[in-house]
């Protein structure tokens, strides 16, 4: 198994007050709650964060992109990308994603992925990700072509990635005369493509199609979820000729780990439930614009009583297994539990998330890479083994 | 209620129709919420009128078709509707979505048209006029927002099972695929509403929070035989929330143009 530090780098001075006049920290909530004083100081301390990851002995660190919130400050996460690719030394830098049907023209992406690629002499992961809802709205990208749009867009930046240009690319949303990408990516025939997803079986259907064998990414869902769609993807590949590997799997969640179990709730409750309750806050008009999802999956979400919005507690979430805490032999217990049980190869770890300021998201990594990561990657490098 | 219902296949197209009453075709155009019920004001115009009531491709009973792109793919659409019903001297009502396809299509082709009635009709952006963000509303929100009398938004039904359910969130789907964006109009129908050759009604009501009715004089300009008519203390819907006021305006304008 792999280990990554995922940062959503969240506006973590936000007045938590804002949703006594605002609905959301997304898309409507003025930006005259940024200070940029303060933003600059957050942007700093996220990435010493990750460039520590590095030090740590994580393999990986990832950032992500999301648009107009205070829930993540990453719109151009490939920003980031540059910023980490050149103060890294050995850990992968994973872009979760660029949203793919939000481009007006995909080559953008193909172009930035290709440098850190080089910059980074193959570190770099690829994430392609359709957004969530809310993206369409901020940047008034019809959410009814977004499928079509997410095909169209991963088509021309695989092709502008391995087919030797100019060449020309004739869809139905992007049309070019000439596609001849400079740089060519550093990895052969591309980086590492993976999938994050909040759990869909048409995303698994095409992610584990053998012409692509992505690493699919579950993201904070309860854990009863993850089982499913891991499984469900490895079903998919066996009915499709092949046995997917744990490579092909990969689990997004928060975690954090305190010398007790007592003492990391103390420390992780109001941060997690600031995550959880401030940050995240949308309306569902806002989360899934129409076409966003499927009629059909739209329809279950109608008819679900409505779990988007309602208050959320630090025991409900550790209850689903959507945050692990605790003391290093409860963290290292119930994610060897789950391994175990569902075999992914990729564990991202949120080891900052909402307001958790800065000494406890140090602290939280020190004791996450020192107690629970060796004993894991022990254990998962002895099976795995075995198994091939 | 004197209307019969059919299937026709239109350019490949299974397209659910509402049809009744005898005299001068009338052909409907409907707004983003579809044509699922023959209403009242149907009825009203059928005692005058043959009213004909298509619901849009991709809406309600009919197919989404795969050439379904945009508004203009819906203009067309229309000519070849009023070439199957071999309609001559048609009175074109259309509402909100429904208005732009209206006159989108009658800057295509006028010939057939007798006249043009365009109930606050999307399609043409007035700088400085913010419209409502319906796909942000919730459904009680759209409710409100669309009435200005809140006692009538407050008794307008919600779907009542899951085939309802599903047909409001097709209509939807369409309605964002036709309207997200460029929101709710085409940069390039102002340059040729020019063409529009026959008599044409601009109704507006004075309270309508999704396309306020500071857009109704672009509109009066734009078309050169035309006239604007805001009703007052009425929402996005006048044909709903001003039945009667709407039919008899509707009625004396054709009467005026005939």
């Amino acid at each position: 198994m792999k280990f990554y530090m995922m940062h959503l780098m969240p506006y973590a001075d936000l007045d938590l007050d804002y949703d006594q006049k605002y609905n959301s920290a997304w898309i409507t909530l003025p930006n005259s709650y940024y200070d940029p004083k303060k933003g600059a100081k957050l942007y700093n301390r996220y990435l010493d964060e990750l460039e520590y990851a590095d030090q740590l002995g994580f393999d990986g660190v990832c950032v992500n992109e999301h648009h107009q919130n205070a829930y993540g400050l990453m719109p151009q996460p490939g920003v980031m990308a540059g910023a980490l690719a050149r103060r890294t030394k050995k850990v992968k830098i994973a872009i979760l994603g660029r949203a793919l049907p939000l481009l007006n023209n995909p080559v953008t992406v193909a172009e930035e992925f290709a440098m850190v690629d080089n910059i980074t002499e193959g570190r770099l992961i690829a994430g392609f990700v359709r957004g969530i809802g809310a993206e369409y709205h901020a940047w008034s990208s019809n959410p009814a072509n977004s499928h079509d749009r997410f095909h169209e867009a991963h088509d021309l930046i695989v092709r502008a990635w391995t087919e030797t240009g100019p060449f020309a690319f004739e869809g139905k949303h992007y049309e070019f005369q000439y596609v001849n990408l400079w740089p060519r990516p550093y990895q052969e025939p591309h980086p590492p493509v993976w999938i994050p997803s909040q759990g869909s079986s048409e995303t698994i259907d095409w992610a584990s199609h053998p012409d692509r064998r992505y690493t699919y990414l579950q993201t904070f869902t309860p854990v009863t979820m993850l089982a499913k769609y891991m499984a469900m993807y490895k079903e998919r590949a066996l009915e499709q000729g092949y046995e997917a590997t744990e490579d092909q799997l990969g689990w997004s969640v928060p975690v954090y780990v305190a010398e007790t179990d007592e003492i990391a709730r103390r420390e992780a409750k109001d941060h997690i439930e600031n995550f959880l309750n401030k940050f995240l806050r949308m309306p569902k008009e806002m989360l899934l614009p129409p076409g966003y999802l499927s009629l059909r999956s739209m329809m279950g979400v109608m008819k679900a009583k409505s779990a988007i919005g309602g208050k959320q507690t630090i025991d409900d979430v550790i209850d689903k297994g959507m945050f692990i805490c605790g003391s290093p032999e409860t963290v290292r217990s119930r994610l060897e539990q789950y391994q175990t049980e569902i075999g992914f190869g990729h564990l991202l770890t949120l080891l900052q998330f909402g307001t958790l300021p800065a000494e406890l998201t140090r602290k939280n990594m020190e004791i996450y890479a020192s107690e629970v990561m060796p004993y894991l990657r022990e254990k998962s490098s002895a099976e795995p083994a075995m198994a091939d | 209620m004197s209307h019969q219902e059919s299937v026709e296949t239109i350019n490949g197209c299974r397209t659910r129709v509402m049809r009744g009453g005898s005299g001068e075709p009338l052909l409907f155009l409907h707004g983003a919420a579809g044509a699922g019920a023959w209403l009242p004001f149907m009825e009203a115009l059928s005692k005058s009128y043959d009213v004909i009531v298509p619901e849009h491709p991709g809406f309600g009973g009919s197919d989404t078709p795969d050439w379904l792109d945009n508004i203009g793919d819906l203009a067309y659409f229309y000519l070849d509707v009023i070439d199957h019903f071999g309609l001559e001297g048609v009175h074109l009502v259309g509402t909100s979505i429904g208005g732009w396809i209206a006159a989108e299509l009658a800057t295509r082709n006028s010939s057939t048209l007798k006249s043009l009635t365009l109930v606050a009709p999307a399609g043409v952006q007035v700088n400085g006029v913010v419209k409502g963000d319906m796909f942000m509303w919730s459904p009680d929100e759209l409710m409100q927002n669309l009435f200005h009398n809140q006692d009538i938004a407050a008794a307008m039904p919600a779907p009542k099972d899951d085939d309802e359910m599903m047909v409001v969130l097709k209509n939807r789907l369409m309605t964002a695929k036709l309207g997200w964006s460029p929101r709710f109009h085409n940069p390039d129908l102002p340059k040729w509403l020019h063409r529009i050759s026959v008599p044409t009604l601009i109704i507006w009501g004075d309270d309508d929070k999704l396309l306020p009715a500071a857009m109704g004089p672009a509109y009066r300009d734009l078309i050169p035989n035309s006239t604007l008519d805001i009703i007052s203390e009425c929402g996005h819907l006048p044909h709903v929330e001003k039945m009667q006021e709407f039919t008899s305006k509707v009625t004396s304008f054709i009467e005026g143009a005939a």
